[in-house]
């Protein structure tokens, strides 16, 4: 992987995309298929397969793909909310420390957890109905014995207000308030142990646009004001091209291309790459061309086809393809590709100009 | 392109609710601040609503059900009965005038007396004594009231000994009489066969009926919701070990069990103390059902988001169990007991009418009930039936209160 290089960011910007903070390298997660009353393994799903990528502290990682891609997976072991089957998460604590979250165990994992928060996806289930503001905000603080009882509640309203909201919904419960404002708690939540990383689950694909565009907007602002890393999984292209420095695509728990966000939208080199940046609905009517459709179906974790998993879908599938597994290397600095063809191939992605006019425009 | 989805929330429309920040905040500091305090206006005031609704806002989730359930009218109406029924079980000895046991042949069968509240217009709570004769035809014994003989009744009187609430030793009791040993002349509601008081009877009946499932009950609900509260939170082999055992115990047929039981405990034991241990015994294999719904609630809710911000935060398994989880079965085990505790009721009456539960001289309604157990007592001694009405008075009152509850305890599914 290439240097840690400064990424050209909009005006207003004040962020330092710094060292690495995170390293995930080879990670692996297989799911057992059972069966028969012995409940015999009979086969894996391959949810996530051999995934590399490293995240620098203050960018914001996105990680796209279709449904069942494994991208929730891949966040979720990273948290550890579920064990990966094999492979290194390298995480860079506060101190300089470097801590494996792969084979760490509960108490040594208690520590690394202050620096590692989640946004989750769902507002509504994300916030126990049975607690109050002041207890789910302080939550975090309270099992993490910091500060007493008065301290947490001046540290939950300070959260509230740092969201939008005010600091006298404190005593309120869930249920008075709409989706958005509910992950605006959320988002309260996950700061309140000043974290570093902070793994946003499709943070706003349950919401409304205007309210996407709010909470959006409040991440990024959280993001200039604490240097905060985001590792954001999403599906929605539109969303993802707006708020990331760089984005990792999954194909069927594989990475398939990896490169900063300008790069991988216009100048895509995977035809997997390609045919989602096609997919993205342009609300201009006289750009309504033929899309390049996706032919077949998602192939199956659990048995993937031989050689490069996209094949049987790829519109430039060779034979090379279908007997041989890519591997995932650097075509170009800084964009990574996992496919034979990837150097001579022409692909189309999301036209230039458009996006430059868009966001002067939005900036001004 | 892909940025003109936020353009609406940037551009001044009046339609769209202001956005609260910008895409990137701006690098003066002032304007940054004036754009937080807007930001909070504008999200407060999409929440405000008239002082009502703040209420419900810091409303905790019992209030919510308590508001909820005081709606609910009938549910409130059986809430109420049950607790007078509760209060004969606290008060069965000062409510009764006469011990349960005292027989005399002498009184048997005598019907209901007549209660007389004035006298010459004055208020003066009195019965008539009743002579006996038997019928020459039907060699019945017969009672008629006596005008000349009037009996007086007064409040707060004194009869005899006993232990209010177990410990305070006294004698008084709801009625007395002036002059006279009450056990040989009130019959409010008759006496049965042996010429024992059904009114005092009723009410250590009462005692014992309402009181005796209750153990049980808290046994099975116990058992059930630490059993599936296993099943469900820590799923895998435990669930396999714990879902096996209760199918296994679900197989058992209660009734032959029941009777096997009756059989089996030493004999010395006191009628009382026999059914009691039957009572546990059922409890010990009746928690499944209430085991399922909490392991199906527990299921469902692990999986919960919340579950898992409890946990990235650092969360004990304790705390997420007794903090987040057990809270939101609540509502389900409330339902549970309101169902239990009739069906424990029901069960001691029915087993005991069949002689299978409490025999005498243990009283209970069922027991009560098994004196009417033949066409005489409905043809003829119609008051022998009485016990049946408490019994289904307190059925219903459980099951409007366990609609109530059951309404209530989802305050979000207004």
């Amino acid at each position: 992987m290439s240097a840690n290089q400064q990424i050209t960011t909009p005006p207003g910007d004040t962020r330092v995309i710094g060292d690495t903070i995170l390293e995930v390298n080879s990670l692996k997660k297989f799911f057992p298929i059972k069966k028969g009353f012995l409940r015999r393994e009979v086969g894996q799903v391959r949810a996530v397969d051999d995934v590399t990528f490293r995240v620098r502290s203050g960018e914001t990682l996105s990680l796209v793909g279709e449904s069942g891609c494994g991208k929730t997976t891949t966040s979720r072991c990273i948290l550890r909310a579920m064990k990966p089957s094999s492979g290194e998460m390298l995480f860079h604590q506060k101190d300089g420390r470097v801590i494996d979250l792969a084979k760490a165990n509960r108490s040594q994992l208690r520590p690394v957890r202050r620096e590692m928060q989640m946004i989750f996806q769902d507002p509504f289930s994300s916030l126990n109905p049975r607690m109050t503001l002041l207890d789910i905000i302080g939550e975090p603080l309270l099992v993490n014995g910091i500060g007493n009882r008065r301290e947490r509640e001046d540290r939950a309203a300070e959260l509230l207000k740092l969201v939008g909201l005010r600091p006298e919904f404190l005593s309120r419960f869930p249920h008075a308030f709409s989706g958005g404002q509910r992950q605006r708690v959320g988002i309260a939540r996950a700061l309140a142990l000043n974290p570093r990383l902070i793994v946003a689950d499709e943070p706003v694909s349950a919401l409304d646009v205007s309210v996407q565009a709010q909470i959006l907007n409040l991440l990024m602002r959280l993001q200039n004001e604490f240097g905060l890393t985001y590792l954001f999984v999403a599906h929605d292209l539109s969303v993802v091209k707006h708020i990331s420095d760089r984005v990792a695509v999954m194909y069927v728990g594989q990475l398939v291309e990896f490169a900063e966000t300008d790069a991988l939208f216009h100048h895509p080199k995977h035809p997997y790459t390609s045919s989602l940046m096609a997919a993205i609905p342009a609300p201009d009517p006289r750009k309504r061309g033929i899309r390049a459709r996706l032919k077949g179906e998602v192939a199956n974790p659990a048995a993937p086809p031989s050689g490069c998993y996209f094949h049987p879908r790829c519109p430039h599938a060779k034979d090379i393809c279908k007997q041989e597994s890519p591997i995932f290397e650097e075509v170009e600095p800084g964009h990574f590709v996992r496919c034979h063809r990837a150097r001579e191939l022409k692909l189309t992605g999301v036209p230039e100009l458009d996006n430059s006019g868009a966001v002067s425009a939005s900036d001004s | 392109m892909a940025d003109q989805e936020y353009k609406p929330s940037h551009s001044p429309d009046p339609t769209e609710p202001a956005d609260p920040d910008a895409a990137r905040p701006p690098a003066t500091p002032g304007t940054g601040a004036d754009r937080t305090s807007d930001a909070v206006e504008t999200v407060y005031d999409a929440s405000t609503g008239a002082a009502a609704e703040d209420r419900v806002a810091v409303a905790s989730q019992f209030q919510l059900m308590w508001w909820r359930f005081r709606r609910h009218r009938l549910a409130m109406f059986g809430g109420i009965v049950i607790l007078l029924f509760y209060s004969v079980v606290v008060f069965a000895d000062f409510l009764a005038y006469a011990s349960p046991q005292a027989s005399e042949a002498e009184r048997s069968l005598m019907p209901p007396q007549r209660v007389y509240l004035f006298d010459d217009g004055s208020f003066s709570p009195h019965v008539f004594g009743l002579d006996s004769r038997r019928n020459p035809q039907t060699f019945q014994r017969e009672y008629f009231a006596n005008p000349d003989d009037k009996i007086e009744l007064s409040f707060f009187a004194e009869g005899f000994e006993y232990n209010l609430f177990g410990f305070i030793p006294t004698n008084r009791h709801l009625i007395g009489t002036k002059d006279r040993e009450i056990g040989e002349s009130v019959f409010l509601l008759g006496t049965d066969v042996q010429g024992r008081d059904m009114w005092s009877r009723l009410m250590y009946a009462t005692r014992i009926s309402l009181t005796i499932g209750l153990v049980a009950v808290i046994v099975s609900i116990a058992l059930g919701v630490v059993m599936g509260g296993l099943s469900g939170f820590y799923g895998g082999w435990v669930d396999m070990v714990v879902q096996r055992m209760m199918e296994l115990l679900y197989s058992i047929p209660t009734i032959p069990l029941w009777m096997g039981l009756a059989a089996a405990v030493p004999d010395h034991w006191s009628i009382l103390r026999i059914y009691f241990a039957i009572t546990v015994i059922i409890a010990l294999i009746g928690w499944t059902e209430l085991a399922r719904v909490v392991r199906g609630r527990l299921l469902a809710l692990r999986e919960e988001d919340f579950v898992m911000a409890a946990n990235l935060a650092g969360a004990s398994q304790f705390r997420v169990i007794f903090v987040h989880l057990v809270p939101l079965v609540l509502s389900h085990i409330i339902a549970a007991v309101s169902l239990a505790l009739p069906a424990m009721i029901v069960a001691e009456t029915s087993l005991s009418f069949l002689g299978l539960g409490l025999r005498p001289p243990a009283v209970s309604w069922g027991v009560l009930l098994q004196g009417a157990q033949n066409i005489q007592a409905v043809a003829l001694t119609p008051w022998l039936l009485l016990p049946a009405i408490p019994v289904i008075v307190v059925i219903l009152a459980f099951s409007f209160l366990g609609d109530g509850l059951r309404d209530a305890a989802d305050p979000y599914g207004m």
